[in-house]
Order: structure tokens, then C-alpha cells, then sequence
């Protein structure tokens, strides 16, 4: 067994691009996809708040004190165009308000001015302007309407029969949490893409190369040699994930979280715990990915299956995303599932749940060593070994 | 020593007879030749003697073992070189042949000794430390042949061993396969091809259609279809020439 084992190994790592693919490429693409993405994101989203807003009004000299209000906050009054709602279909403008004709009517008889926002809200990188246009015109209604009750000689703090406020428990880490919603994903898909070269190599690539049948006459007990194939996959699906974790750890690092008052909760102590955690997923990948790999006559049948099997890592991260629940002990006992849900508390900077851990690890390995047994019979099948039999 | 028996394979739950009733017996310090057309069985034999098919019917001995009973023990008593070489290309010859005396569960040092040996016998020096890729086909079959040879194997099965060899390279195996012979080894091979046999092997099995059609000495083929070359030999024991243009 030791012997495929170290065979496999010095096989594929002779094979330069395997090992640019999957151990410099594979690993270092999410985490660099990840940081470009956040750090992205996050700095259109400061540009948005920051830059000042400008904003085309139609008939503006029907609220000139709204219109001095706004230029007062800093809001650039611009031109209306001639058609409003070709130019926001269009989108010349990201928003444009209407006060109409009726306005000063209206104010001067103390009932609601009409002003109206025209917006695609379809369009979700609008969002942040219409909601500064709405905060600039609530902020300026709850002023008049203030100094209107003062002026009759009632107390504004009539109008406000309940004070709310929030109370936020979130910590810079569970903030960054949120941001790290992706993590599990792309975790467990360098696992994945670790393990497929290698779990094609060694039993599609065999059969292709026809070198399957000469090597089974060999004395040595068929779910041996498998053994040693799936361990060199397992150790390559852990060499991956390993190097992605440590690519995660400095990738984060360069993003500016300290801006955004949220602490991206990834050192080197949670992607140990996140390397423990994940490993048994990848003895499953491997099994899993060999199993189908033995099937397969060659390297690209194999491959256009593997094409399919990627979503699988993907089902659980994109349920987590669209449909985020709570964690709960029956998560942590389904493979992969439970990989994301333990990540994300781990990120969260949650205290580990030494029960969850040990559920998750032994779920998944019991998932594992289920396919690997299953892998380690499939060369017992006459079908299996010659490619024209 | 192989004795086979009665052997009997199909394929597609019984539609396809691969091999019926095939019985011989091979010899120590022979060559042995199973001759027949192509699909006419002669592979499927094999893989039955070196267990990676199992017979649906007969017994075989190699060396006196079953190789359905203990097929560890037979395989270390074998020495195959199948009809696909498959070598690995990414690693040199002297690797490939390593990692194999390495299943056998050799150390290395016997490993490295015998790959010496081989390597000066088989004429291999010259390639023996660069990657496969882009080897000829002689040079594989010198590889797949030293590496089935590695743990010294008693008994040695070539599938079509001179496929696409060149005249020069036919010639060196040839030599290759007495010298064999004169250590004591049982030496099974077959092929489709009548000059082989004819220059090579003391003993010929015919198989057509999955059956022995004759069996015997070059001598005595010719003297039992009483025919006066071996090629009209064949073709009357086989009862037709196809195949033969092969």
C-alpha cells in the first residue's frame, strides 16, 4: 500500500502542470477571488456614501427651502432632464425627484407636500442613493413639522409617543462573519478541486494508460492497491487544503476590515480548528470522487463527470446563504452541511462546541470510510480493469 | 508448471463463448506456444491463468497451486507481461520497474541488483534512466518484460509479446525467451503469428473458437494434418484461414 502510495505521489508530482493547477492555482483562487471581491465591494460601497450625492430635480422652484435644505447637506441640484423616467430607465440617473406643481399649494395649507422619488428599484446599486435621498427628505419633514407644533405651542415629543432603540450585540468579529459567509464555500471546493486530478489520475488515467491490468497481477490484495491510491488523493485533497488556508489567512489580511469596524476572525488557530474540521471531507472527496473516477474509461469522461460533482460542495454553502438558519445539533451530523455551519461559528469567534466538533468529525468520517470501503471493492469487478472487456 | 483444465469463459451472461474447454499442459524448461487467430481466445486464457478473469468452468495448477484458492501465492509465482504494456510516463524505466519489485515486496537492494541484471541482459542501459514517454515499442516491451521478471517468477506469461516489434527487436526477445528456457522456467506465450512458433516453442497449443484444435510438437502438428508446412498445418487443423492474414 505504502508503495501506490508513494508511487501516485511521485507520479503526479513530476507532472508540473498537476502541481501548478492544483497546488499553487487551486488554492490560491479563492482566496484571491475572496479579497478581491470584498475589498471591492466594500470600497464602492464607502465611495457611495461618501461621494456627494447629485441629484436632478423636476420643478425645483416649486420647494425652494427644500431645495436649499438639500444644497445645505451638501446634495449637488442638478438639471432635470427633460424625460424623468426614460432617464432613470435608461439609467442617465441613478434617481430623480419630482415636486410638482401642486406643492406650494399644498405646504401653505398644512397638508403633505407630494414630492415623488422616481427609481428603478430593481437596480440594487441604487439603493444606496435612494436611501439617502429618502433620509434627506424624512430629515427635513420631521424639521418643519417640529417647528409647526412648536409654533402652536405643543411639545414635538408629542408626535413621538415611543422611543425605540437598538441595542447591537454584534461583535467586529461576528460582523466579519458575515463577510466570511463564503469561506466554508470555497473551503470545501479547493478540497474538491485538490482531490479530482489525482482521483482521475490514478484509476481513469490507469485505464487509459492501460497500465491497470498489469498492475493488479501484481500479489497484493486489490483493496490495497486502492488503499494507496485514495490515501495519495486524501494527501493531496489535505496538502491543498491546508496551503488555501494558509493563502486565507494572509489574504485577509490585506483587506481593510479596520474601515468597515468589523475583524475578519481567521488566524492561524481558526484555520487549524478549520483544517481539523474539513479534513474528513477530504477522505470523502476522494472517495467520492474516485468512486466515480473508476467508472469512467478515460481522463475526460472522468472529467465531464467531475463537472457535475463540483455543485455538490456547493448545495450547502448556497442553502447557508439563501436560507441562513440557526446552527443546530442536527446540522453538525450531515457531511459538508455541518463543515459550514461549524466554520461559520468558528469565524463568528463563537466558543467551539467540543459536541458539534465531535459530531461533525465523526459523521463525516463515518461517511468517508463508507465510500472508501466501497472505492476499495470497485477493482473487484472484471469491468472495472480491462477497457474493452 | 501450468495445467489447465476444462477452462470455460463467457462474457454478457453466457452470450459470448470466449473460451471453451480449453485443456494443456505447459512444461518447466519449455516454450510453449498458444497459437490461434485473433479472438479466437488466446488473451482470455491468459487472464484466467493470472487470475484477473475467473473461470466459469475447469481448474487450473501453476505450480502445483489454485489459482482461485490462493491467488496471492500463484501471482508471486508468475511473471505476466500483458498484452497492453502500460507503463507509466511520467516516471524513467528504472522507476517503473522499481515501483513493481516494490508490490512484489522486495527490498530495495534485491530490487536494485536484479534491475542491473535485467538491464545488462535486456540491453537497456541506454534508456533505462529516462521517463517512458516517447519510448519505442521495444524499448516498453523491454521494460514491461523487466519489470514482470522482477521477483524471478518460475513461470512467465507473454501476451503477443512481438507485437510491433521490428525484426532486430523480434530477434533479441526471441533470444530473451530461450535464455529463459535454459534456466528451467516455463515459458507460455501467444501469439498469431505461424514463424514464432515455428522458431520458438517446443510445444504448440492451437486455439480456435475458444477450443484446443491440436496440440503437439511442430513435428507432430505437421505429421497429424499431413500437411508439409506448418501455415497449411494450421489451417487445416483450424479448419479455415481466417485470421491468418492478420
Amino acid at each position: 500500500m505504502k508503495a501506490v502510495f508513494t508511487k501516485e505521489l511521485l507520479d503526479n508530482f513530476r507532472d508540473r502542470r498537476v502541481i501548478i493547477n492544483t497546488l499553487i492555482l487551486g488554492p490560491l483562487m479563492g482566496p484571491v477571488i475572496f479579497a478581491l471581491m470584498i475589498s471591492f465591494m466594500t470600497r464602492q460601497a464607502t465611495e457611495r456614501m461618501e461621494a456627494p450625492l447629485e441629484l436632478p430635480v423636476v420643478g425645483a422652484e416649486h420647494a425652494v427651502q427644500l431645495i436649499a435644505f438639500l444644497e445645505r447637506q451638501g446634495v449637488e441640484i442638478l438639471d432635470p432632464p427633460d424625460d424623468p423616467e426614460q432617464a432613470v430607465r435608461d439609467e442617465t440617473h441613478e434617481v430623480v425627484v419630482r415636486i410638482g406643481p401642486d406643492f406650494a399649494e399644498h405646504w401653505r395649507e398644512g397638508r403633505p407636500a407630494p414630492v415623488e422619488i422616481i427609481v428603478d428599484q430593481s437596480r440594487r446599486y441604487t439603493g444606496a442613493s435612494v436611501a439617502r435621498v429618502r433620509g434627506y427628505l424624512s430629515a427635513w419633514s420631521q424639521q418643519v413639522g417640529q417647528a409647526r407644533l412648536q409654533l402652536r405651542g405643543l411639545h414635538p415629543d408629542l408626535t413621538r409617543p415611543v422611543y425605540a432603540t437598538v441595542t447591537d450585540l454584534s461583535t467586529p468579529e461576528s460582523r466579519g462573519g458575515m463577510l466570511l459567509a463564503f469561506l466554508p464555500y470555497f473551503i470545501l471546493i479547493t478540497v474538491f478541486m485538490g482531490s479530482m486530478h489525482m482521483a482521475i489520475d490514478t484509476t481513469a488515467g490507469e485505464r487509459e494508460r492501460k497500465s491497470l491490468e498489469p498492475l493488479l497481477i501484481n500479489p497484493m490484495p486489490r483493496w490495497q492497491i486502492m488503499a494507496g491510491k485514495l490515501a495519495a488523493t486524501t494527501f493531496f485533497a489535505l496538502a491543498t487544503l491546508a496551503l488555501g488556508l494558509v493563502a486565507f489567512v494572509y489574504a485577509m489580511g490585506f483587506l481593510p476590515v479596520a474601515d468597515m469596524d468589523m475583524a475578519l476572525n481567521l488566524d492561524f488557530r481558526v484555520a487549524a480548528w478549520a483544517f481539523l474540521l474539513v479534513a474528513p471531507a477530504a477522505l470523502l472527496a476522494a472517495a467520492l470522487l474516485t468512486i466515480l473516477a473508476s467508472f469512467a474509461k478515460s481522463f475526460r469522461e472522468a472529467q465531464s463527470y467531475m463537472g457535475m460533482v463540483i455543485i455538490v460542495p456547493m448545495i450547502p454553502s448556497l442553502w447557508m446563504l439563501v436560507d441562513p438558519a440557526r446552527a443546530e445539533t442536527w446540522m453538525t451530523l450531515v457531511p459538508l452541511l455541518s463543515q459550514n455551519v461549524l466554520i461559520l461559528e468558528l469565524v463568528r469567534g463563537e466558543p467551539i462546541n467540543f459536541v458539534w466538533v465531535g459530531l461533525s468529525l465523526a459523521s463525516t468520517t463515518a461517511v468517508a470510510l463508507l465510500l472508501a470501503l466501497i472505492a476499495a471493492t470497485l477493482y473487484n469487478r472484471p469491468r472495472l480493469i480491462f477497457t474493452s472487456a | 508448471m501450468i495445467e489447465a483444465n476444462g477452462l470455460r469463459k463467457t462474457f454478457n451472461k453466457g452470450k459470448v463463448v470466449a473460451v471453451d474447454n480449453v485443456s494443456f499442459t505447459a512444461r518447466d524448461g519449455q516454450i510453449t506456444g498458444l497459437l490461434g487467430p485473433n479472438g479466437a481466445g488466446k488473451t482470455t486464457t491468459l487472464r484466467m491463468l493470472y487470475t484477473l478473469l475467473v473461470p466459469d468452468e475447469g481448474s487450473m495448477r501453476i505450480d502445483g497451486i489454485d489459482p482461485e484458492v490462493e491467488p496471492l501465492k500463484v501471482k508471486r509465482a508468475l511473471g505476466v507481461v500483458p498484452d497492453s504494456r502500460g507503463l507509466y510516463d511520467r516516471l524513467t524505466a528504472r522507476e517503473n520497474i522499481r515501483y513493481y519489485g516494490d508490490l512484489q515486496g522486495l527490498d530495495r537492494r534485491t530490487t536494485q541488483s536484479r534491475i542491473d541484471q535485467l538491464v545488462k541482459v535486456l540491453d537497456m542501459s541506454e534508456f533505462i534512466d529516462r521517463r517512458t514517454d516517447g519510448f519505442s515499442q521495444g524499448q516498453r516491451v523491454k521494460v514491461a518484460i523487466a519489470r514482470a521478471l522482477i521477483h524471478e517468477p518460475g513461470t512467465v506469461l507473454l501476451d503477443e509479446p512481438s507485437n510491433g516489434l521490428d525484426v532486430m527487436t523480434t530477434r533479441a526477445l526471441r533470444e530473451f525467451l530461450r535464455h529463459l528456457r535454459s534456466q528451467g522456467r516455463c515459458v507460455v506465450l501467444s501469439t498469431h503469428i505461424m514463424q514464432e512458433v515455428a522458431a520458438l516453442c517446443d510445444h504448440i497449443v492451437i486455439i480456435a473458437d475458444g477450443r484446443v484444435a491440436a496440440e503437439g510438437t511442430a513435428d507432430e502438428l505437421l505429421q497429424r494434418s499431413g500437411e508439409k508446412n506448418l501455415e497449411d498445418a494450421f489451417v487445416r487443423l483450424i479448419g479455415s484461414d481466417e485470421g491468418l492474414l492478420a
